[in-house]
């Protein structure tokens, strides 16, 4: 049981993350690595706001705007200096590596015995009636499924449209008229603000903020989208973000069934690598390239 | 009415491979003149697309439409009044997304793209109206994704998205070259029909003589970055395939093609 609700706690959290990575990775094409920094950020942010004894529901607006200024740096680089995508990540991962140590002030910062989002005065009166190990994973699930509809509405807006359109196919985007740079920017910015938040929420559950938590995080994230969108990839009835929280859930119980049978967390990243590695295998997708109809083309010239 | 004028494009300027494409050229389409320019590969036709729409830049001369100067503005500014219909069909459309969604974008081109629901219901009936004129039964089919249409249907609602709007210009850049010979046919009937509905200037590249006759109200020929043939009104009509074939392949062997 205790593991079943761990599962599901730190599930729902990295959902969120995924999610993130699912608007710059399926949506928009970019393998952002960005992510690795912005994650741990978020919980540097939440620890330093709760140690300093800030509410800590102000800890998610905050995170997310600074998730979203990172991601907004990032499509800068990319869009404006023409830095590769991955490498404008990479860079941005690097830097955030010290900002996130400024933030906390050290290496490692724990915030027990101090009032987080799912253990305060407001949420003890809220859900009294609840048995106290469900709490936890009550408020997370409220906090993921709010956001996976946040994100469901914006992007059937007209401005969702076009993030959805620049990862499909930019020239169509400078078509409409418009800048096919700051709709990846745009992109970018949410992404990283989920992704933050996601962060955020993992700090005030694990009660500390470590500099080594974001190490990994955009593996976990692509797994969880992938694993979400090839083994769903057939079904309708719900929308492609549902299957990502539901791949995030995935991910997390395979790890923790690795780690029940004996494997040792050290040996975590290693177990993250290889099932990366196996579903990236097993799911492979290719880009649908378009064909050229080179042949059409030269059958048409006779004419 | 579009001015290029006193145009410069060099390629890889400070390399061996320097080439000079245009060097003094000019150009003018009056308003509602339907151009279409034919040549060889490497005279400068798809260049000069790219210069009016912006997606290269020039390195001399101005280009003016209706008097105001463009030289220097965005490419993504410019498409505001531009329509661009490309050889490769998923150019003009979105594969992932449905013709509903596709038709919604293209829709709200030229304004502002807010957080106001991407469809408007209030339109549909207007989407299928058009797409009915297609006759290629996608008016059923608004829910379908783009991407699981064929290449002909993709070039057909590309055509419809980019005329949606009010333009000054509809820029056809080898629009029927990927299609097979009976589906360019009716892309080009298609085309040849929306431009008189709109009356809209209309620049069209091709490969296919016949259609650079067939339609259209001024024909010009290209070649080595300079109009070699200029017809347009009685002189176009009074012209043959023969004879420009003839033209076409003197330039050719001058070429050592």
């Amino acid at each position: 049981m205790a593991l079943l609700l761990s599962v599901l706690e730190q599930g729902l959290i990295y959902a969120i993350m995924g999610l993130g990575v699912y608007i710059t990775y399926k949506i928009l094409d970019f393998p952002d690595l960005t992510v690795d920094g912005s994650f741990p950020m978020g919980a540097a942010i939440a620890c330093i706001l709760i140690s300093r004894g800030a509410p800590s529901l102000l800890t998610l607006p905050v995170c997310f705007l600074a998730g979203a200024f990172v991601g907004m740096l990032t499509g800068l680089i990319h869009v404006k200096l023409k830095v590769r995508d991955l490498l404008s990540g990479i860079i941005m991962m690097t830097a955030l590596y010290t900002v996130n140590l400024r933030i906390a002030g050290k290496a490692n910062l724990p915030i027990y015995n101090m009032q987080t989002l799912f253990d305060n005065e407001a949420v003890d009166s809220l859900t009294g009636w609840i048995p106290e190990r469900f709490r936890t994973v009550l408020i997370i699930f409220v906090i993921t499924i709010l956001i996976k509809c946040l994100l469901d509405w914006y992007l059937s807006t007209q401005s969702g449209f076009l993030l959805r359109a620049v990862g499909d196919n930019d020239t169509i985007v400078t078509s409409l008229g418009v800048d096919k740079g700051l709709v990846k920017i745009t992109g970018l910015s949410i992404a990283n603000g989920l992704v933050t938040v996601s962060g955020c929420l993992f700090a005030q559950q694990q009660r500390f903020f470590d500099i080594s938590v974001g190490t990994g995080t955009v593996v976990i994230g692509l797994a969880s989208v992938i694993i979400g969108t090839s083994l769903f990839r057939r079904i309708t009835v719900w929308k492609v973000t549902t299957s990502v929280v539901i791949g995030s859930l995935i991910y997390k119980g395979c790890v923790a069934l690795a780690i029940r049978m004996g494997l040792s967390s050290s040996d975590l990243k290693l177990i993250t690598a290889v099932l990366f590695l196996g579903i990236l295998v097993l799911g492979m997708e290719r880009k649908k390239k378009v064909k050229t109809d080179a042949d059409i083309r030269e059958h048409n010239k006779t004419l | 009415m579009l001015t290029l004028e006193n145009i410069t494009k060099h390629y890889n300027p400070g390399s061996v491979n320097e080439m000079c494409l245009f060097d003094g050229f000019h150009f003018t389409v009056q308003d509602g003149e339907f151009v279409s320019v034919v040549g060889s590969n490497g005279s400068g036709k798809t260049s000069l697309l790219n210069l009016i729409c912006g997606s290269i830049d020039t390195d001399g001369g101005s280009i003016q439409v209706n008097g105001q100067d463009m030289t220097r503005k965005k490419s993504y500014l410019r498409h505001r009044k531009i329509g661009r219909v490309y050889q490769d069909p998923s150019k003009g459309t979105c594969p992932s997304m449905t013709i509903l969604e596709n038709m919604s974008l293209a829709d709200n081109k030229g304004r502002h793209y807010g957080l106001r629901r991407g469809v408007n219901k209030a339109r549909m009936e207007s989407y299928r109206e058009l797409l009915s004129q297609l006759n290629l039964g996608l008016e059923d089919k608004l829910h379908t994704r783009v991407g699981d249409l064929s290449g002909g249907q993709r070039q057909a609602v590309a055509l419809l998205m980019s005329t949606m709007t009010p333009i000054d210009f509809l820029i056809l850049d080898e629009h029927t070259a990927a299609l097979d010979p009976k589906t360019a046919e009716t892309i080009m009937e298609l085309t040849d029909r929306i431009v008189r509905k709109k009356k809209v200037t209309t620049i069209m590249v091709t490969h296919n003589l016949r259609y650079a006759l067939e339609y259209g109200n001024r024909l010009v020929m290209m070649h080595e970055g300079n109009v070699i043939l200029d017809k347009s009104g009685r002189e176009k009509e009074e012209m043959d395939t023969e004879e420009i074939m003839g033209i076409f392949n003197r330039i050719s062997v001058e070429c050592g093609n």
